[in-house]
Parts: C-alpha cells; sequence; structure tokens
C-alpha cells in the first residue's frame, strides 16, 4: 500500500477542514441546482455520478481506510439492487424501506462473505473476494426464478416516498437520491472520523503493532468488510429502481473494477478522492462513448494517462492547489 | 510477583531449541535488563511472554492467571506489552494519532463508530500528556515516518505506555541511537519506571546501560538462563564472563 504516497506530502499541506467544508457545500449546492436545467439528461447523470460516489466511497473504506483490496465489492452492489428492486415488486412501495432493507440484505451478505475473507490477507484475501464476488454473480443468473436471470429482472418501480409522493418522475427521484447519498456519505465521513475509524486506519498501517494496543484485527476487518457492504447495496437498491432493471452482470467482477479504478483515479487516500473519481470517470466515460465504437480502448488509455499522470490521484492535485494558493 | 514463567520451551524447524525449559519470575518494581550473546533467545523469550509466539512448552503466570494460551490482544488487556527491536509504528499516522490507538482501546472507545474522536477529551488530553513524557509534543501534527531514528524510538515506547500495562517488555530501546539519544530514552525509562507506571524488563546490548539502571540482570545464553542477580553479581559471575568472550566487553 505505498506505492501511491508522495514523499513530499505531509498532513499539514491538506485544506483546512473549512475549506473542505466549503467545497463539499458548493459541490452539494451545483447537484441541487442541476435540475433548474430540466434535463433528463442532465439529471440522469448526476444521479449515475452520486451513486458511484456512494459505491466508490463504500469500496474506499475497505481499500484506503483499512488497506484491504476487494474484487468482489460489486456483488454487494447487486445484492442490494436486486434485494431492493424484489422488495418493490412484491413486498412494499415504500421506497426508504425498500432501499434500507436491500442495504441491510447487502450487509449481512457481506457479513457470512467476510468472515471467510478476512481470514487471509492481502493476496489471498483479495482472491477470496473476487471468487466470491462470481459466486454470487453465479447464483443471480441461475436463481432465475428469484432474479430472472439473464433475462434480467425488470420493471423494478421507484415507489412513494412516506406513501405520498411518488417518486417516477425523473426530477423528483433525483432529490431522493442526492439527499439519500448525501446522508449516507455523511454518515461514511463520521465513521472514519470516530475511534473506530482511526482504529482500522491503525490497522491499515501496522496490522502486528496494533494488536499490542488490543485490537483483534480480523474481528475489526469484518466490521469494515459489513460496513462496506451495507453502503454498496445501498447504492445497489438506488441504482436499480434508476435504472428500472437489474443484470447478473451487475454482480461480476467487471463490475466490480469500476470502483477500483473510480478510486484509484480520484485518490485512495483522501475522503472526497472517489467522489472526485466518480465525476471524472463517468463523464469521461459517457464523452468517449460519443466519438466512438472503440469506447473501451480509448477509454483504457485516458485512464492509464490519468492513473500515471496523477499520482496520489485527481483530488490529491485538487487539495495541493487549494493549500498552496490560499493562505492557510 | 507479577509474572513467572516455568520451564518455557520454544522449538523452531524441528530441531533449533531457541528456548531451553526457561523459569524465571518478575516482581513488581524492579527494572530488568535481559542480556546475552546474539542468538541467545532474548526476543525470543520475549514473544513468549508477550503472546507473539505461544510455548511448546512450558507455562506462564501473571498475575497468578495462567495466561501462555491467551493469544496478543488478550495478553494487553491484562496489562502485558512490548516495544520492538525494529522500529514497530504507525507510519502513516500522526504522532498524535499514534498515542491515540492504544488510548481508544484502554478507554473502551472502540466501538464508536459515530462520536468524533477529535472532540473526545479525555484522550486528547492524555495523549498530550504521553506525547510530552516522551519529550515529542511539538511534533504531534506530524506523521510517525517524518520523525528521526531515535524519536521514532521514542515513540515505540510511548505507544506501548499508552496501553497502560503492568508489566513492559523493551525489545533493544536504544538500538540504533548514538550516546545522547540512548542518555534521554533510557532517562525517560528510569522516570517512568520510578513513577510506578509499569514494570520494565528491557532487552539490551548496550552494557553502559544496563548496568546504569538495572535492579537485576538475567543472562540468556544457548536459550537457558546462566546468571540472575544483581549488576554487582552478574559483574563478578565468571560464567557469565566468559560467555561473552572477554572480559575487556565488561565496564567496571
Amino acid at each position: 500500500m505505498t506505492e501511491q504516497r508522495s514523499q513530499t506530502w505531509r498532513p499539514n499541506e491538506t485544506m483546512s477542514s473549512r475549506r473542505q467544508t466549503v467545497l463539499v457545500i458548493i459541490v452539494f449546492g451545483l447537484f441541487a441546482i442541476l435540475p433548474v436545467f430540466r434535463s433528463d439528461y442532465l439529471n440522469y447523470m448526476g444521479m449515475r455520478i452520486a451513486i458511484m460516489a456512494l459505491f466508490a466511497l463504500s469500496f474506499n473504506i475497505l481499500l484506503g481506510y483499512t488497506g484491504l483490496l476487494s474484487f468482489g465489492h460489486a456483488a454487494f452492489y447487486g445484492v442490494g439492487g436486486y434485494a431492493s428492486g424484489l422488495i418493490l415488486i412484491h413486498l412494499t412501495s415504500e421506497l426508504i424501506l425498500a432501499i434500507v432493507a436491500g442495504a441491510v440484505v447487502a450487509g449481512l451478505t457481506a457479513l457470512l462473505v467476510g468472515y471467510f475473507c478476512v481470514k487471509r490477507t492481502r493476496i489471498y484475501f483479495s482472491m477470496l473476494t473476487l471468487a466470491f464476488g462470481m459466486l454470487i454473480y453465479v447464483v443471480c443468473y441461475k436463481w432465475k426464478s428469484l432474479t430472472g436471470g439473464t433475462e434480467s429482472l425488470g420493471g423494478i418501480p421507484r415507489g412513494k416516498l412516506l406513501g405520498l409522493v411518488d417518486l417516477f418522475p425523473l426530477g423528483r427521484y433525483y432529490f431522493f437520491v442526492l439527499i439519500v447519498v448525501a446522508l449516507a456519505i455523511y454518515v461514511i465521513y463520521r465513521i472514519t472520523k470516530s475511534p473506530f475509524g482511526l482504529l482500522i486506519q491503525g490497522i491499515r498501517d501496522n496490522e502486528n503493532r496494533i494488536r499490542f494496543a488490543g485490537v483483534m484485527v480480523k474481528r475489526y476487518r469484518l466490521y469494515v468488510f459489513t460496513i462496506a457492504g451495507f453502503f454498496s447495496g445501498l447504492a445497489g437498491g438506488l441504482y436499480a429502481s434508476l435504472e428500472s432493471t437489474m443484470f447478473p452482470t451487475i454482480c461480476d467482477w467487471q463490475s466490480s473494477a469500476e470502483p477500483i479504478m473510480v478510486t484509484l483515479v480520484g485518490g485512495v487516500e483522501s475522503f472526497l478522492g472517489p467522489i472526485v473519481g466518480s465525476v471524472v470517470f463517468i463523464l469521461i466515460k459517457e464523452f468517449v462513448v460519443r466519438f466512438t465504437q472503440q469506447w473501451l480502448l480509448v477509454f483504457g488509455i485516458i485512464l492509464i494517462i490519468l492513473l500515471i499522470g496523477f499520482r496520489g490521484g485527481v483530488s490529491r492535485h485538487i487539495e495541493r492547489l487549494f493549500a498552496r494558493n490560499l493562505p492557510a | 510477583m507479577l509474572m513467572r514463567a516455568e520451564n518455557l520451551c520454544k522449538r523452531f524447524g524441528g530441531d533449533f531449541l531457541a528456548i531451553d525449559r526457561v523459569s524465571t519470575q518478575f516482581d513488581k518494581g524492579v527494572l530488568t535488563s535481559i542480556i546475552g550473546p546474539n542468538g541467545a533467545g532474548k526476543t525470543t523469550l520475549i514473544n513468549l511472554l508477550s503472546g507473539s509466539l505461544s510455548p511448546d512448552l512450558g507455562k506462564i503466570y501473571f498475575n497468578g492467571e495462567s495466561i501462555e494460551h491467551l493469544p496478543i490482544e488478550k495478553r494487553v488487556k491484562k496489562g502485558i506489552c512490548r516495544s520492538f527491536q525494529i522500529t514497530n509504528i504507525f507510519p502513516e499516522l500522526t504522532l498524535f494519532q499514534n498515542i491515540q490507538i492504544p488510548l481508544i482501546y484502554y478507554h473502551r472507545r472502540n466501538l464508536q463508530i459515530f462520536t468524533k474522536l477529535d472532540q473526545d477529551e479525555t484522550i486528547t488530553e492524555e495523549t498530550l500528556q504521553i506525547l510530552e513524557e516522551i519529550g515529542l509534543i511539538e511534533k504531534k501534527d506530524l506523521k510517525a515516518s517524518a520523525l528521526s531514528h531515535g524519536e521514532q524510538r521514542q515513540l515505540e515506547i510511548g505507544i506501548a505506555l499508552a496501553t497502560h500495562p503492568q508489566i513492559l517488555f523493551l525489545d533493544e530501546p536504544t538500538q540504533g541511537m548514538n550516546k545522547v539519544e540512548k542518555a534521554s530514552i533510557m532517562q525517560n525509562v528510569v522516570r517512568f519506571a520510578n513513577e510506578g507506571k509499569a514494570t520494565f524488563v528491557i532487552v539490551e546490548h548496550d552494557m553502559d546501560v544496563v548496568f546504569s539502571v538495572s535492579q537485576r540482570i538475567i543472562v540468556l545464553h544457548g536459550g537457558r538462563i546462566i546468571a540472575d542477580g544483581t549488576p554487582e553479581e552478574i559483574r563478578n559471575d565468571s560464567l557469565v564472563r566468559k560467555v561473552y568472550l572477554g572480559e575487556d566487553l565488561w565496564t567496571s
């Protein structure tokens, strides 16, 4: 976990927390006024970015904060989406309930999977997460009666808010997504700043030493894995109602690669990294698709340039810009 | 009697007996040094007592309770801690955070996920106090990796002390330090010992250090204790002299 570390980076060069708060408010404000343009396309893109930001943030709790590289994180995203979708189709039209329940199912799945994965570290952990991710993917496409298999789970509604507000119109659903994502991001932020949050960073930095501080490392890794799975599932639920369809491929390893790329591009070491990375990632993807059939190739090249050119991630460079140009 | 070891044995690779029927005890408040030539088994003994390794045979008692089967984390909770020969800190975290970590556990805040760590006054105050005591308070917001070697060794001890141990094993605390740094760190250790912060058991190679601070010296050789007594007794022990290959290694 040391390749991305820049030697000259010191804590007193980061943006002050006040400046960070201002930046966050500005970004949130920009997202909040987006519907003014009355463009379904813009709203849709905004939601895609917000959902990816939550997905990538949940992933970075594992990577950036605890030092665990998971190749199967999309499995929980998918489980959350399927669970939420099925609840909306069969049980209730209360969207909040469905999405949170979906996230809980994803969290429980992560608890079960994590129990086996955290027994090992580093490459073995990563391989185990990849294996379990693919296992869940296979379950999703084989269990046709539940998930519709490769024919997909379609017709997922957006339900209602508190039984009153119909969330089908894109403009309304946009605000729902924005608020849920903003709240979830705030909760994740509070966790990273909590005593528990420091302990998991200690595990990342020196798992041997932290045992001598009384921390049972495997147990804490499992806690983090479960929390990450929960928030990943929450993002999945929001996605399911956005697209109104769930495919098994949402759970596979290619899908799991997305939060990895997003986080690396945005910056592993900062809290805002995955958020910045989501904006960059989704915008580039949309842009590139318009110009060429070979979008994957072009996209890959752009990513390589970003990863090499912006060591430490884009957000690190933005932070440096702010730290240098403005008085402390 | 704080800690007692009975007939500890540890074998590596099937045939190398690193610790051979070691029995000893540690009394509260007695600053003890463990010395011996390289390969004598000093670090292995610390590993066995602190929990980094499990003994193949033998028993360890702490405050009368049998602990040889307990993992590291449980021994830390009971009041046993150690520092490391090769500096083992949290390099990417600040000094302040390095000290906060053991304090979080000690004050049972470990499962709090929604409270703001920065606003925890108890932990903040105690963190500052410990940093002050080890002389590193001005550097509290620097990343631990930015410290000099000597300062990192000080931090090592600070992290161990933050667990509020009853017995603290220091594995070569002055390793790699110059005379000034050694004096500074040992002054701190003696002061902590006198203040009753913990019972210190120190593995050391520097005989000046050993003879100036110890109340008791244990000599290990080939995995066995060959001498155990006051500095004066050890200085005059002929077997110890022989083992250290030459009397000029002794300071008189």
